[in-house]
C-alpha cells in the first residue's frame, strides 16, 4: 500500500478538499445565478472587476516576491503603490504638463511609466537597505512592526505631497467605449490590459529565464547554500525589492490613469486587498499572485456590480471573508505548494 | 517537578505592586477629583494640567491601557500576533450600546439599571454589562481562534486582520443588516446609561470617579495577567511562544493553550470597549478602524512585550502622544518660537520613526521582560552563549 501521509495529514487533506468543493460550488452557483439574472450587467461587472484585478495583481507581485524571498509581509508595499500613484500624477500633469489624450500624452505616459518604475524600485531598495536588512535575523514580529513603521513614513510623505484630501487629476489615456453585443467595454480597460500584461510576462521571463531570476529562486530556497554557490545574497534580495517596487510603481500609474484620483491613505486598503490576492493565489508564486489578483478583482467587481450581490458597502467584508475561508481551508493558496513543517 | 526556592520571593514580588499602584491611583484620583476643581489652586498649575493631561485624555489613555494589557496576553505571553484587536473593542462597545441605552426602544427591560424603570430600551446594570461584554468578546475570541489556530503565525495574523476589518464593517453597515438595525450605522448609538456607583450615578463628565473606575479595571487586568503568568497556563503560553514544537512535545495542549490566550485577551478588549462607550457616552462605528489595532500592537511592542508595566507605560505614552501630547507640545513650541508648524500632521512621521528605530536598536521595548530580551536577540548569539544566558535568567 502506498503511504499517503499520517492520519492527521489525511484528515487535513479531506477537510481541505471538502471545503474547496463546497466553496467552489457556492461560487459557481452565485456566478450562474448572476448570468441568468442579467448577462449584460454580469459581463460589465466582471470586466470592471478584472480591470481592478490587474492592478491588484501588479501590487500582489511585490508582496509575493518579497514574501517568497525573506518571508516578510511587507506592509509598506501598499503605500509604495500610493506614492507611485502620486508621483505619476505630478509627473504627468505638472512636470511634463500633459493633460490630454494625444501623441504628446502618450509620450508623457511612456516616460512616466519608466520614471515611476525607477522611482518605486529606488524607494523599495532604500527601504530594504536601511530597515529590513538589519532585521533579517530578528524575530518575525520585529520585521513586521518595522514594515508598519515604514508604512507610516510613506503615508506621511504622501500626506505632505498629495495633501490631506483626495485630489482629482486629468487622465491622458483616451476614453471611449466599444460594444460587443450589448456589453459595453471601456477602451481604458483594454489599454490597461495592453500595458499591464506585457509587464507581467516580462516579470515572469525575468524570474524564470534569466540568471538573476535563478539567483532569486535559489536565495528564496536556501540563503546559506546560495552564498556557497557564489550568489550575492544581499544583492539578490535588493534586486527582488527593486522589481517589486517597480511593479508597485507601474500599478500606481495605471491606477492613477484609470481612476483619476489620488489620496494619501489609498495604499492601505489596496495593499491589504493585494496581499489577500497574493495569499489566495499561493504566496511566493508569481502566477498565483496574478490569478489571485484577477480573481479577487472579479469577485469584488461582481459583488459590487452584479445583480445578485451584497453591494459596494460590503466589498471589504467579501474580500476578507474570502481571505479567511482560503486560509482556513487551503492555507497554501490555489497554486501554492503544500509545505510540511520541518523540525 | 523541582520546587524552586525562589517561590516565596516570587509571590511576594508579585503582590508588592498593589501598594505602589494604589498610591499612584490615589494621587491621580485626588489630583483630578479634588485638586483640579479647587479654587485655591494656582492658575498656572490648573492650566498646565488641562493643557498637558486633561481629564478626558487621561481617561482615554487608561482605556488603552486596559486593552493593551489584554493584547499583551495574546501577543506578549502567547506570542500570537493579533492585528484585529479592534474587533473586540467594537464588540465590547456595542454590548454597552445594546444593553445600556435606549437603542432597542421597542423593548423595556430594566435589570438593576441606573435609569428609571419605565424608560424604553434595555438597561442592564453597568457592572453586569462589563461582564457580558467581556464574555461575549471572549466567546468571539475563541470563535475566531478555533478554526485558525492551526495556521502559522503570519497567516494567523492575517486572519485576525481580516476579522478586524470585517466586524467593524458589519457595525458600520449595521443599519440594515439583513433587515435588522443592529448598530444604527454611521449615526452610532448616542448616550449610554450612567454608571451606578453606590450613592451616585457617573455620567459622561464625572471624570474623577471614572478615572478611579478605569484604574480599577486596569488593576484587575494587571492582577489577572500577573497571576496567570506565574501559573500553569502562563508557563504554557511562554513555552508555546518560545518553541511551539518543543512545547507540544512536552505535553502542552497547543490548541487549548492558544484558545485560552485568545479568549482572555479578548475578554479585556470587551472590558475596554464597555469602558470606552461610557467614556465617550456613545458608540460610533467609524472609530473602530485598523489603525487602532496597529496602534495597540505598537503599544505592546514598544512598551515591552510580556511585561505588564512596560505595556502600561507604552499604552500611556503612545495614547498621550497621539491624543494630546503632540498637540500641546506643538502649541507650546509655536508660542515660544513664533512659528506656525502643524505638529499634529507629523504624527505619522513620528510614529513611523519611533517604530523603526525601536525595532532596529531596542526591539525588546522600553521596559523589557528579561526572557523576551533574550528571545529577541537569540539569533545574534550562538548556541552555547544563549544556553548560558538562559540558565542565568532562570524562569
Amino acid at each position: 500500500m502506498q503511504f499517503k501521509g499520517t492520519r492527521g495529514q489525511i484528515r487535513k487533506q479531506k477537510i481541505e478538499t471538502t471545503g474547496a468543493i463546497i466553496v467552489g460550488a457556492l461560487l459557481t452557483l452565485w456566478i450562474i445565478a448572476n448570468i441568468i439574472e442579467s448577462p449584460v450587467q454580469f459581463s460589465q461587472a466582471a470586466i470592471a472587476g478584472l480591470r481592478n484585478g490587474l492592478i491588484y495583481a501588479l501590487i500582489a507581485l511585490g508582496y509575493t516576491l518579497v514574501y517568497g524571498i525573506i518571508e516578510l509581509i511587507n506592509f509598506a508595499h501598499g503605500d509604495l503603490f500610493m506614492l507611485g500613484a502620486v508621483f505619476s500624477s505630478f509627473f504627468i500633469t505638472y512636470w511634463i504638463g500633459a493633460d490630454q489624450s494625444n501623441g504628446f500624452g502618450w509620450f508623457a505616459f511612456g516616460l512616466c511609466l519608466v520614471a515611476v518604475m525607477i522611482f518605486g524600485a529606488v524607494i523599495n531598495v532604500l527601504i530594504e537597505r536601511f530597515a529590513y536588512r538589519k532585521l533579517r535575523h530578528a524575530p518575525r514580529l520585529s520585521a513586521l512592526i518595522t514594515a508598519v513603521g515604514i508604512s507610516f513614513i510613506l503615508q506621511f510623505i504622501g500626506l505632505k505631497w498629495n495633501g490631506s484630501t483626495p485630489r482629482q487629476w486629468p487622465t491622458i489615456i483616451p476614453s471611449g467605449d466599444i460594444y460587443i453585443g450589448e456589453v459595453r467595454i471601456s477602451l481604458l480597460t483594454i489599454q490597461l490590459f495592453l500595458i499591464g500584461l506585457p509587464l507581467l510576462f516580462g516579470l515572469n521571463y525575468l524570474v524564470t529565464n534569466t540568471k538573476q531570476g535563478k539567483a532569486m529562486r535559489s536565495v528564496s530556497q536556501d540563503k546559506d547554500a546560495s552564498t556557497l554557490m557564489g550568489i550575492n545574497v544581499n544583492k539578490t534580495i535588493a534586486f527582488t525589492f527593486a522589481i517589486g517596487g517597480a511593479m508597485a510603481g507601474a500599478a500606481g500609474l495605471l491606477y492613477q490613469q484609470s481612476i483619476g484620483t489620488t489620496n494619501y491613505n489609498l495604499g492601505f486598503q489596496l495593499g491589504l486587498i493585494a496581499f489577500t490576492s497574493a495569499v489566495l493565489g499561493g504566496i511566493g508564486n508569481l502566477w498565483g499572485a496574478v490569478i489571485g489578483g484577477l480573481l479577487i478583482g472579479l469577485i469584488q467587481g461582481l459583488n459590487d456590480g452584479a445583480p445578485i450581490g451584497f453591494g459596494q458597502a460590503w466589498s471589504q467584508t467579501v474580500v476578507f471573508a474570502v481571505l479567511i475561508i482560503i486560509l482556513v481551508f487551503k492555507p497554501a493558496g490555489i497554486l501554492g505548494k503544500v509545505t510540511t513543517e520541518k523540525v | 517537578m523541582v520546587k524552586s526556592t525562589g517561590t516565596s520571593n516570587l509571590t511576594r514580588s508579585n503582590r508588592n505592586w498593589i501598594r505602589g499602584y494604589s498610591i499612584a491611583a490615589l494621587v491621580m484620583f485626588i489630583t483630578y477629583q479634588y485638586l483640579l476643581p479647587w479654587e485655591g489652586l494656582p492658575l498656572g498649575i490648573y492650566d498646565g494640567i488641562n493643557k498637558w493631561m486633561p481629564p478626558a485624555a487621561l481617561n482615554e489613555s487608561l482605556v488603552y491601557v486596559i486593552m493593551a494589557l489584554g493584547l499583551n496576553i495574546i501577543v506578549g505571553y502567547a506570542g500570537l500576533l493579533d492585528l484585529g484587536y479592534v474587533a473586540f473593542w467594537a464588540i465590547g462597545g456595542y454590548c454597552a450600546g445594546w444593553f445600556m441605552s435606549e437603542f432597542f426602544y421597542f423593548l423595556n427591560i430594566n435589570f438593576f439599571g441606573s435609569v428609571p424603570a419605565e424608560s424604553p430600551g434595555i438597561h442592564i446594570n453597568f457592572w453586569l454589562v462589563l461582564l457580558i461584554g467581556g464574555l461575549v468578546c471572549a466567546f468571539f475570541g475563541a470563535l475566531i481562534g478555533a478554526p485558525t489556530l492551526r495556521l502559522k503565525s503570519d497567516y494567523l495574523a492575517l486572519v485576525t486582520l481580516g476579522f478586524g476589518e470585517i466586524i467593524p464593517q458589519v457595525f458600520f453597515n449595521g443599519e440594515d443588516f439583513f433587515g435588522f438595525n443592529i448598530s444604527n450605522g454611521t449615526k452610532g448609538i448616542v448616550r449610554v446609561d450612567p454608571i451606578p456607583a453606590g450613592v451616585k450615578n457617573l455620567g459622561p463628565f464625572d471624570f474623577g470617579w471614572k478615572l478611579l473606575l478605569f484604574i480599577f479595571l486596569a488593576a484587575v487586568m494587571v492582577f489577572i495577567s500577573l497571576r496567570l503568568r506565574r501559573g500553569r497556563l502562563g508557563r504554557a503560553w511562554l513555552a508555546v511562544r518560545e518553541d511551539e514544537l518543543a512545547a507540544s512535545m512536552m505535553g502542552v495542549p497547543l490548541m487549548r493553550t492558544k484558545l485560552a490566550a485568545y479568549a482572555i485577551g479578548a475578554f479585556s478588549g470587551g472590558l475596554g470597549g464597555v469602558a470606552f462607550a461610557t467614556h465617550v457616552d456613545g458608540v460610533y462605528a467609524e472609530r473602530f478602524n485598523f489603525a487602532i489595532s496597529i496602534f495597540l500592537v505598537a503599544m505592546v511592542v514598544l512598551g515591552g512585550m510580556g511585561n505588564v508595566w512596560g505595556v502600561i507605560l507604552g499604552a500611556f505614552v503612545l495614547s498621550w502622544v497621539n491624543g494630546n501630547g503632540l498637540a500641546a507640545f506643538g502649541s507650546v513650541y509655536n508660542e515660544t518660537f513664533g512659528t506656525s508648524i502643524d505638529f499634529t500632521s507629523f504624527t505619522f512621521l513620528l510614529f513611523g520613526l519611533v517604530l523603526i528605530l525601536m525595532m532596529l536598536f531596542k526591539r525588546e521595548g522600553f521596559v523589557p521582560e528579561s526572557r523576551m530580551k533574550l528571545l529577541m536577540h537569540e539569533s545574534e548569539l550562538d548556541e552555547e552563549e544563549s544556553v548560558e544566558k538562559k540558565k542565568k535568567v532562570g524562569r
